[in-house]
């Protein structure tokens, strides 16, 4: 990545960080929901989305936002789906479990954890009998992996030479278990071998490496046409839902993977290699403050839904 | 008009709207083995065998159908279905709603079910009313080879997702086809009659005629209503009947707690209290899984002196409970 598409990649990870931590606060103050963070996988998403080209498409997951505001997301529209307002993506009957904006290329988001893997082969074999350009990325936790549709999905993609970039975030919490309470291996990636597919692991915290692991895996799918499992090491810094006290959480462990925080990271480089300023880089946060306070603002102004939107929507 | 199975009519119905439409696609466990006329017809891209994995074979009907497809599947036998679930009801029966409307799923799932070929409770089960209790889906179940045809090119005309169970003693019974498309939702009167209104659908329908006939022979003029379509259930045809009858006998395999017999006799007492000349009355399959012996399994299923009796009993002002084919 240049030293430009860096910064901007800061810009969009600041936004994320800002955005999980602005609903964590509305749910605390009752304002707002409880949500899914991803908090410290900012990286992941940003690093992947950014490799992607603007006809590909994204199934993401109830740890979404990351994926929708790197993809471009108005973090208005975002807020104001959360809080189940009528401005929202999905006209608040989303709310925070569900969000897609097709309008993004952001399509069929699913909570059920591996809900996604089920749908994006049709939405990949839709693009491939189409003759369409381009693939499909789908977003998906180490827990998901450990559904029987990981299995199904991959192995079909396989078998049919579906155009799928399979990005395992494997942020080390399943809800409440930890990921090695569940599986024998310690890279999820190294499945891919199974079905006769390429596969990697990344640093998930580093979103120079994340970005060109996705550019070059993307680049794979185009030249074999064949999936990719791609899976990049990050972890869930916040609980599972908001509120949630981690109680659960290794303490030590939890202040390693503190200290290799993706976005202190990259504060850091930048400002190492000199392309980034104390003075730019508080001009950068307080920009994205403002845009998170304005989203907010945005937000609870939108109307609730009407009522008789309980039953619209249902059938086509 | 060509006489053909019901299976038959079905392929004819999606060969008719693969030609039509060269959105509609199919593919399942051994459908381009077992569909080679199809395959032939419209290639390997739209005639696939899968893997056998009901779970992805449906998710990527979902998928594919969000993007611009419209797919046909064949999971086989409808208990399969439970490994589909969450495809079916939390991804296809939701995703419309949840996102706004921004997606649409129209897709075709074909799953047999019924007794018939005796084997057992995890390749027959009744569970069509599972499917009517979830939001956006449609179910239909024919009767006749005509009404399977018809009934195959609207569902896979239907912007939804239509789950089409066939039922394994009718799958193989010929029958005229006209080759005019039927509505979905819309039920049809088999026999008309005065005096009781008997509700069906699938293999009971014919029960239900079979029960009429010797009815009439004793006096009593049977209606008979073979609803087609159990969801978008037509309400309109049930109360007609039932205001003209005055009696109703819900008729079906499935079984009896929270079945289609629970919501038909819950609709005719909410809207047609006043025309009721008697207790609604429901003939089912017991609370009980289908039986690999063909004895049980054809005993399972209402039988004809099970409505005789019932619609005797009911025009006697004495309505009994229960099957009289079976203990009690």
């Amino acid at each position: 990545m240049t030293p430009e598409q860096l910064i901007h990649a800061l810009e969009q990870m600041l936004l994320i960080r800002a955005h999980e931590e602005a609903t964590a606060a509305l749910q605390r103050d009752g304002r707002g929901p409880g949500t899914c963070t991803a908090v410290g996988q900012e990286a992941a998403a940003v690093g992947v989305v950014s490799a992607l080209s603007a006809e590909d498409e994204i199934l993401t997951n109830h740890r979404s936002i990351g994926h929708l505001l790197a993809r471009g997301a108005d973090p208005r529209r975002t807020m104001a789906e959360i809080l189940g307002r009528q401005d929202g993506y999905c006209g608040g009957k989303s709310g925070s479990l569900h969000i897609s904006a097709r309008e993004l290329g952001v399509v069929l988001t699913s909570t059920i954890v591996g809900g996604e893997l089920a749908l994006v082969t049709g939405v990949a074999l839709a693009r491939k009998m189409a003759r369409r350009p381009g693939i499909v990325a789908c977003f998906f936790g180490d827990g998901a992996a450990c559904q029987g549709r990981f299995h199904e999905s991959v192995n079909l993609a396989g078998v049919w030479d579906l155009p799928i970039l399979y990005v395992c975030e494997n942020n080390q919490w399943q809800a409440f278990v930890h990921r090695k309470e569940t599986m024998r291996i310690d890279k999820i990636a190294s499945r891919a071998a199974a079905y006769g597919i390429e596969g990697a692991t990344v640093d998930g915290n580093d979103v120079a490496a994340v970005h060109a692991a996705a550019r070059e895996a993307r680049a794979r799918i185009e030249a074999t046409g064949a999936p990719f499992l791609l899976e990049v090491v990050t972890y869930r810094l916040r609980g599972h839902f908001e509120p949630d006290d981690q109680a659960y959480v290794d303490p030590a462990e939890l202040d390693t993977w503190r200290r290799r925080d993706p976005i202190a990271r990259l504060k850091d480089r930048l400002l190492a290699e000199g392309h980034l300023t104390a003075q730019s880089l508080t001009a950068l946060e307080a920009s994205v403050a403002r845009s998170i306070a304005a989203a907010i603002t945005f937000a609870e102004a939108s109307p609730v839904p009407p009522l008789r939107e309980l039953k619209t929507h249902v059938y086509a | 008009m060509t006489v053909m199975t019901m299976t038959d009519a079905i392929t004819a119905a999606l060969a008719e709207e693969m030609r039509r439409d060269p959105r509609v696609l199919t593919f399942g466990e051994g459908v381009a083995t077992t569909q080679a006329a199809l395959l032939a017809e419209f290639g390997p891209g739209r005639v696939r065998n899968t893997p056998l994995a009901e779970g992805i074979i449906a998710g990527t009907a979902a998928g594919a159908a969000a993007s611009g497809l419209r797919p046909v599947i064949d999971l086989l036998f409808a208990p399969f279905l439970t490994y589909a679930m969450d495809e079916i009801v939390n991804s296809a029966g939701k995703l419309r709603f949840l996102s706004g409307g921004q997606f649409s799923f129209p897709m075709v799932v074909l799953a047999h079910t019924g007794a018939g070929w005796g084997v057992g409770g995890q390749h027959n089960h009744n569970i069509e009313a599972w499917f009517a209790h979830a939001p956006g889906l449609k179910v239909v179940m024919p009767a006749t080879a005509e009404d399977a045809h018809g009934l195959m090119l609207s569902a896979i005309r239907d912007d939804n997702p239509v789950l089409f169970f066939t039922d394994t003693a009718l799958v193989f019974a010929p029958g005229e086809v006209t080759g005019a498309p039927v509505p979905l939702g819309r039920a049809a009167v088999r026999r008309q009659g005065a005096d009781v209104s008997l509700i069906a659908y699938a293999k009971t329908v014919h029960t239900c005629l079979e029960a009429a006939v010797q009815l009439a022979e004793a006096g009593i003029e049977a209606e008979v209503i073979d609803l087609r379509t159990i969801k978008p259930l037509d309400e309109a045809a049930i109360l007609t009947s039932v205001r003209k009858t005055g009696r109703a006998i819900v008729v079906h395999e499935a079984s009896r707690i929270c079945g289609l017999g629970a919501e038909v006799a819950a609709i005719v007492a909410e809207k047609a209290f006043d025309a009721l000349q008697a207790p609604v009355l429901r003939l089912t399959g017991p609370d009980a899984p289908t039986s690999g012996s063909f004895t049980l399994e054809a005993a399972f299923a209402p039988q004809v002196e099970d409505v005789v009796a019932a619609a005797r009993a009911t025009l006697a002002g004495t309505p009994r409970k229960g099957r009289a084919s079976l203990p009690a």
